[in-house]
């Protein structure tokens, strides 16, 4: 759990409200194909850190040149867990209404917004936080 | 039209839900709950020996950030208190005790008296002051040394 490599803590902020934006869209307009261009957002974010988002990119050509440099670094641990949620629960949206399943769209996409807009605005990963209700749930299973 | 009623109102309701949850995380953040003290931990459990005033165990996971302000915070305020330890269990390994003491959240702080008994609980991040004021409702002594 050493530290030494860090994230400026306010790009995946940003990322985290420009997710919450476009959610938002999928919600008011139920289009599977913006679902399936955030869970691609993802998934790069899951694999290859959430710097390297179309998201992140524009925080550093964007929003980072007007502020300072940041007075602290962030672990990448939790941002990947953060966006592996986020691919799990986009994921399986788009894989439900590629079944015909409806509303599966939206209803993932509303449950991706809830996470996402809590982490933009509060700061909370709440799937993060959880993890011993999930590893409580998944011993009781014994998975 | 309906169709597009219907989405709004779930937008909003996903909305009101975050900023609720968002609410209750942060006002329950660091407050300190007593707990009745019938549940014990031993040196055996934690695989650590505890402090002879009071022990402070963490329970953290790698993916969660406030652990780590809340373990600095604690190191600190706890180097500064003789007779009281600090042991940082990784949740992902000791989902024993997780069960056992019925953990929700990282980080969970729980304040343990000179023999091992659970006296406080904190979920979320907590201050110093709080750290300070939770350990000090257990072992007065080591707050004033």
């Amino acid at each position: 759990m050493s530290s030494g490599v860090g994230v400026d803590p306010r790009g995946p902020r940003v990322a985290a409200a420009l997710t919450s934006a476009v959610l938002a869209l999928v919600v008011l307009t139920g289009s599977v194909w913006l679902l399936l261009a955030q869970a691609a957002v993802f998934a790069i974010g899951a694999v290859a850190g959430p710097q390297a988002t179309p998201y992140g990119w524009l925080y550093r050509r964007l929003v980072r040149p007007r502020l300072g440099p940041p007075t602290e670094l962030e672990h990448p641990a939790p941002l990947i867990f953060a966006q592996r949620i986020g691919l799990a629960v986009t994921g399986l949206g788009v894989v439900l209404a590629a079944l015909g399943v409806s509303g599966a769209a939206v209803g993932a996409a509303a449950l991706a917004f809830v996470a996402a807009f809590l982490n933009a605005a509060f700061g909370l990963c709440l799937g993060c936080e959880l993890y011993p209700v999930i590893a409580r749930l998944r011993s009781a299973r014994g998975i | 039209m309906s169709q597009e009623l219907t989405r709004f109102a779930v937008l909003g309701a996903a909305l009101v839900i975050a900023v609720v949850i968002g609410l209750v995380a942060r006002r329950t953040s660091g407050t300190a709950a007593r707990d009745a003290g019938e549940q014990v931990l031993t040196a055996d459990d934690l695989g650590s020996t505890l402090g002879s005033r009071a022990t402070v165990v963490q329970f953290s996971t790698v993916v969660c950030a406030p652990c780590r302000s809340t373990r600095r915070v604690l190191d600190e305020v706890t180097g500064r208190m003789p007779g009281v330890a600090h042991i940082e269990v990784n949740a992902e390994e000791r989902v024993d005790l997780l069960s056992r003491l019925r953990v929700r959240r990282t980080p969970t702080v729980l304040v343990l008296d000179s023999r091992g008994r659970i006296v406080r609980r904190i979920s979320g991040a907590l201050t110093g002051q709080q750290a300070q004021a939770a350990i000090a409702g257990v072992a007065p002594e080591a707050v004033a040394a």
